[in-house]
């Protein structure tokens, strides 16, 4: 059952793409730059999945190297012409390249909850040299009046100002990111990498130099950003440095652990489900005026999808399953004690005790995956604040 | 089970989402980009309400037909304004857009009407580029260009000796282009800008910047701030005791539609703005007497203005192609060979499409902003890089 | 920039960074005790100053107090809003990773703007400086400065001394300091921890929401102003060091001086030079200015 498991599971993104193919066929024009707009995120949600769910690499700042490529994008395009695309694409990758070397070389000193706060502060730098300098129009953001075009000695093989080959363009944009991560995680480099997430000591013990590997992993993820960040510039030809604020990287974030932040599938399926629920929360055909205070549910959602799904979405199936195994009493005792420590309400005596067990035992990434190996103790990363207050 | 429960769940929404309006074909859909939550709230409910004073007017008609609307909320927030635009243009069809209030949205706004060449109008964003570099044959405004108000307060302040003068406002477009506009006619009548300060938009810890004006001891300081900002800054600036020796003067927005909560600390303050409280015209008394019947008694402002112009530029447009806004461009040459009979004063539009109207020099008296002189008649936005 | 400008502008950084520190004190020590990130407290200050807004009018009516008595008020409420809320929804955060506490407050913040939306609408209001606090001391020869802003900084540091004291010198404090460094010995020695994390947490609510309660007569009351103090905020508590309320102390005051000095100095780059200020403190002392104990 196993085999047939996996079988279908690897099926799930080839299918998830051929549905992406066809669905300008639709003819909705609004509605196939909605899916443009996920397409988009989804690369940026799968690049950030390979900091959170590979390396154990918690970043509130990832929406900077999108940024970057945004503007890289748009203030190297020339005004009145389409600019090259090959040497753009190569830009806008570089740049965010550039910036995740230097401030992860940095940031990858810190640990924990500070390691969220400097790359929170990286993020915040990038947003106001984009907001408060002359750099790239300040606050009012810039115009990408041409869609670079990629010509080889005079010939054009696309044409990007044609939105069903943009479409398609993005498409595989996104399917070559996915299959590269896939890649990537299978490789022994993303074998190196799960090992630094649930064990850095052990790892170093064992002989590695960890600070390479994850340096690698954040430059990485941070240049496929860059790579959604140089689509988005192109969507809409607008760029503002609203895309750069943490309010952004906090959206991303979630998208990843909505979707369940242990699969790349997970990212994609967060990042679809979160943009249709806030295109859900506005439809004014279903609320009417309260459709401008569609802040309100969505706020209670994600409320809800984070305490109610630890493993996001794409861990639904595993856990439905593990439901119903206890519920039957069969003991698979690896899968049921191990599973999803921070959300077992049945267990515990009260949530203190709850809080330092998991506190002491656990950490954020300490999420069993359903092939059954257990983390709860293989405790990786604790962001747990020793001591307490002092005067 | 449940996952039946779930697809049943999932199938519903989806249509839901894709439920377009069953419509009857002789509607005209106008569609409103406004913010109708954050700052600038009351502001795009100012608008809005202005409009369909108009449209009630004519006996809930325009040109002959029945309006359709669609409305979206624009947050104000630039960086989701293509989006926006995308749904009223795109999604829901609309023949008209009406909107918006912050220049960075109306820029995004003014570029995805061009491209899928939708009629636009513009009921507040005083972005320059928008009847001058990104000027269109279908994109038109009723409220003013950034330039206007600043460049009107130029010769007032020549005329009362003020020399030296200090500007200080948010670093975004809409600041700089006021400036500007105060900067050319107030170089022009001889006087000089010793020093240009600003601060990130939306950014209202004034207080280090007024030291330093303390300091710079100009003539005059002139001042562009809108909603919250103003409020504050009006009121810092009271707080510093700095209006005895260096008086305020800013454009309309310090003091249009924030009296109330700046109280005694805007008392005196002199404005330009394309409007004013106390016009005693006919047509502005008929107009506020209208609007508070209609709207609880609530007072109408200039932002209510824009958006009833609005709806008369529409109405000038459709009786000329006699309801068939298909014919979109006689329906625009009807608009902008119109002459608007507004209640701020009969305005035109140039051939960028702002209106060419008068400022009025303006006071705080109470509760009102009241129109003491006109400033400047008849000004006309240069359209810099207008090609029309 | 001459000698009674540049005092000037430090007693601006003074007030500037007081705010802050009340704010950031009570992120800290939540953070700092209870070990939760919560990044709806920003919308604790909202409700602070929208409370000072709602209730002015009201409390002039009914019980014909005036500044003060709001003050109070609004502190009861929020010590009531705490207790409530971690009762009712941050308890169940303890035993939740920091990246789920950071995804559920992130949608906390939503829910709260939105409330905030339906109950109070969303203009900007302006609260009254009371009367006996409305004037101005003149300094140099044209400036004067508000009594009101030397007010908000007296409350600053008469905060700053009293947090000391309680933390220092009293029971409750010791209690604090213990629970955080062990819990279950806590327990174990009859103190109930329950209790003690609901009255830490109410402490914090209720700093924030002074914060913006006496904040809301000189910056205006409006949507948004939440989020623009939180990032502020978290710099403060992780620049001086999470848990650490000197460290907090001192951060601001770091903080306040920059921006305030920056603002004039350097507009272009004021925004910035914050983050470089973090980013190099924490790159020579990874945790923060002061260590927790």
């Amino acid at each position: 059952m196993g085999q047939r498991m996996n079988y279908a599971r690897r099926l799930i993104p080839i299918a998830v793409l051929l549905a992406l193919a066809a669905f300008p066929l639709s003819g909705n024009d609004y509605y196939i730059g909605l899916a443009i707009k996920i397409m988009i995120y989804a690369i940026f949600a799968l690049s950030l999945q390979l900091l959170v769910g590979g390396a154990g690499l918690i970043s509130l700042g990832h929406a900077a190297f999108f940024g970057i490529g945004a503007y890289a994008a748009a203030l190297l395009s020339p005004e009145s012409e389409a600019g090259g695309l090959l040497w753009l694409l190569a830009a806008a990758l570089g740049s965010a390249a550039i910036y995740a070397l230097i401030t992860g070389a940095l940031a990858l000193r810190t640990r924990g909850v500070y390691f969220i706060m400097v790359t929170l502060a990286f993020s915040q730098m990038a947003y106001y040299v984009f907001h408060d300098t002359d750099i790239g129009g300040g606050s009012d953001g810039i115009y990408l009046y041409f869609r670079p075009q990629m010509s080889l000695a005079g010939w054009m093989p696309f044409d990007l100002e044609n939105p069903g080959v943009y479409y398609l363009f993005v498409l595989v944009c996104l399917a070559l990111t996915w299959g590269f991560l896939a890649m990537l995680g299978r490789s022994p480099f993303g074998a190196a990498l799960t090992g630094i997430r649930l064990n850095e000591q052990r790892m170093r013990a064992a002989g590695y130099s960890t600070f390479p590997y994850k340096l690698t992993a954040y430059v990485i993820g941070a240049t496929l950003a860059g790579l959604a960040g140089f689509l988005y510039a192109l969507k809409d030809g607008f760029v503002t440095p609203e895309l750069l604020t943490w309010e952004q990287s906090g959206l991303v974030l979630l998208m990843v652990i909505l979707g369940g932040m242990h699969r790349l599938g997970g990212a994609v399926l967060g990042t679809v489900t979160l943009i249709l629920l806030q295109e859900l929360f506005q439809s004014q055909a279903l609320f009417g005026d309260y459709a401008k205070h569609w802040h309100l549910p969505l706020g209670l959602t994600i409320i809800a999808l984070v305490a109610l799904l630890p493993n996001g979405l794409a861990g639904l199936p595993a856990q439905w399953r593990e439901r119903r195994e206890t519920r039957r009493g069969t003991s698979a005792a690896p899968h049921s004690s191990a599973s999803t420590v921070p959300s077992s309400a049945s267990a515990g005596t009260g949530p203190r005790a709850d809080a330092s067990r998991s506190r002491t035992a656990s950490s954020s990434f300490a999420i069993a995956s359903p092939t059954g190996t257990s983390n709860n103790a293989a405790a990786a990363q604790s962001l747990s604040i020793p001591g307490g207050p002092h005067a | 089970m449940m996952h039946r429960a779930l697809n049943r769940a999932l199938i519903a929404s989806a249509l839901a989402l894709t439920t377009s309006h069953v419509l009857a074909a002789d509607k005209i859909k106008v569609g409103f980009m406004l913010p109708y939550s954050g700052t600038y709230a009351a502001l795009g409910t100012a608008i809005e309400n202005g409009f369909k004073l108009y449209v009630a007017e004519q006996g809930g008609k325009l040109g002959g037909r029945e309006l359709e609307y669609f409305k979206v909320d624009d947050e104000s927030n630039p960086a989701k304004a293509s989006e926006n635009a995308n749904r009223l243009i795109k999604r829901d069809q609309v023949d008209v857009v009406i909107g918006t209030v912050h220049s960075g949205v109306a820029m995004a706004l003014a570029k995805a009407a061009k491209s899928s060449d939708t009629t636009l109008i513009v009921t507040n964003a005083g972005a320059d580029a928008i009847t001058g570099a990104m000027c269109g044959p279908g994109i038109f405004r009723t409220s003013f260009s950034n330039w206007q108000p600043g460049y009107a307060m130029g010769p007032v302040a020549a005329a009362k000796g003020y020399k030296k003068a200090v500007t200080i406002t948010w670093k975004y477009a809409s600041g700089e282009e006021q400036m500007a506009g105060f900067r050319e006619s107030f170089e022009k009548a001889g006087g000089t800008i010793v020093k240009d300060l600003t601060l990130p938009f939306p950014n209202v810890e004034f207080q280090s910047l007024l030291t330093e004006i303390a300091s710079i001891k100009p003539d005059m300081v002139f001042a562009f701030f809108a909603g919250g900002g103003a409020v504050k800054f009006v009121q810092d600036y009271h707080a510093s005791g700095l209006q005895k020796s260096i008086p305020l003067y800013g454009t309309g927005f310090l003091t249009d539609g924030t009296l109330p909560a700046q109280g005694d600390a805007a008392q005196g303050l002199l404005t330009t703005l394309h409007y004013a409280d106390g016009l005693n015209t006919p047509r502005d008394n008929a107009f506020r007497a209208a609007y508070a019947k209609a709207y609880n008694n609530l007072q109408p402002d200039v932002y209510a203005v824009q958006g009833y112009d609005a709806a008369q530029l529409m109405q000038s447009g459709l009786t000329t192609v006699q309801g068939d806004i298909s014919d979109k461009a006689k329906f625009r040459d009807a608009i902008r060979s119109a002459t608007i009979d507004s209640p701020r004063g009969k305005f035109t539009l140039s051939a960028a499409g702002n209106p060419v109207q008068d400022f009025y020099l303006r006071e705080v008296s109470g509760k009102e902003n009241k129109v003491v002189d006109v400033a400047v008649k008849q000004l006309a936005d240069p359209a810099k890089g207008c090609k029309l | 920039m001459d000698t009674s400008t540049f005092l000037i502008q430090c007693l601006n950084a003074l007030q500037h960074g007081l705010l802050l520190f009340l704010v950031a004190s009570g992120l800290t020590l939540i953070f700092g005790i209870m070990g939760i990130i919560n990044l709806a407290h920003g919308s604790f200050y909202m409700i602070g100053a929208y409370m000072a807004f709602a209730l002015n009018p009201l409390v002039e009516r009914w019980l014909g107090g005036g500044f003060v008595t709001t003050l109070v008020l609004c502190l009861v409420l929020a010590i009531v809003l705490g207790y409530v809320l971690e009762a009712a929804f941050f308890s169940y955060l303890y035993r939740r990773d920091h990246l789920q506490q950071v995804l559920m407050t992130y949608g906390l913040i939503l829910v709260f703007e939105e409330i905030r939306s339906l109950l109070v609408g969303n203009d900007v209001h302006g609260v009254p400086v009371p009367a006996w606090l409305a004037g101005s001391v003149p300094l140099g020869d044209i400036l004067t400065y508000p009594v009101y802003r030397l007010f908000i900084s007296a409350i600053g540091i008469g905060v700053a001394i009293l947090l000391y004291w309680v933390l220092t010198r009293t029971r409750l404090g010791m209690m604090v300091r213990a629970g955080a460094s062990n819990r279950e010995m806590i327990g174990s020695l009859g103190i109930d921890i329950n209790r003690l994390y609901r009255i830490v947490f109410a402490a914090g609510v209720a700093l924030a929401a002074l914060a913006g309660t006496i904040a809301a007569p000189v910056s205006s009351v409006y949507p948004g102003m939440g989020n623009s103090v939180l990032i502020m905020c978290f710099v403060v508590v992780v620049i001086g060091g999470i848990g650490s309320i000197r460290g907090a102390f001192l951060a601001a005051m770091l903080v306040g001086t920059v921006e305030t000095f920056g603002q004039v100095l350097f507009p272009s780059a004021a925004g910035i030079l914050v983050y470089v200020l973090m980013a190099v403190i924490l790159l020579c002392k990874p945790e923060g200015l002061f260590k927790q104990g």
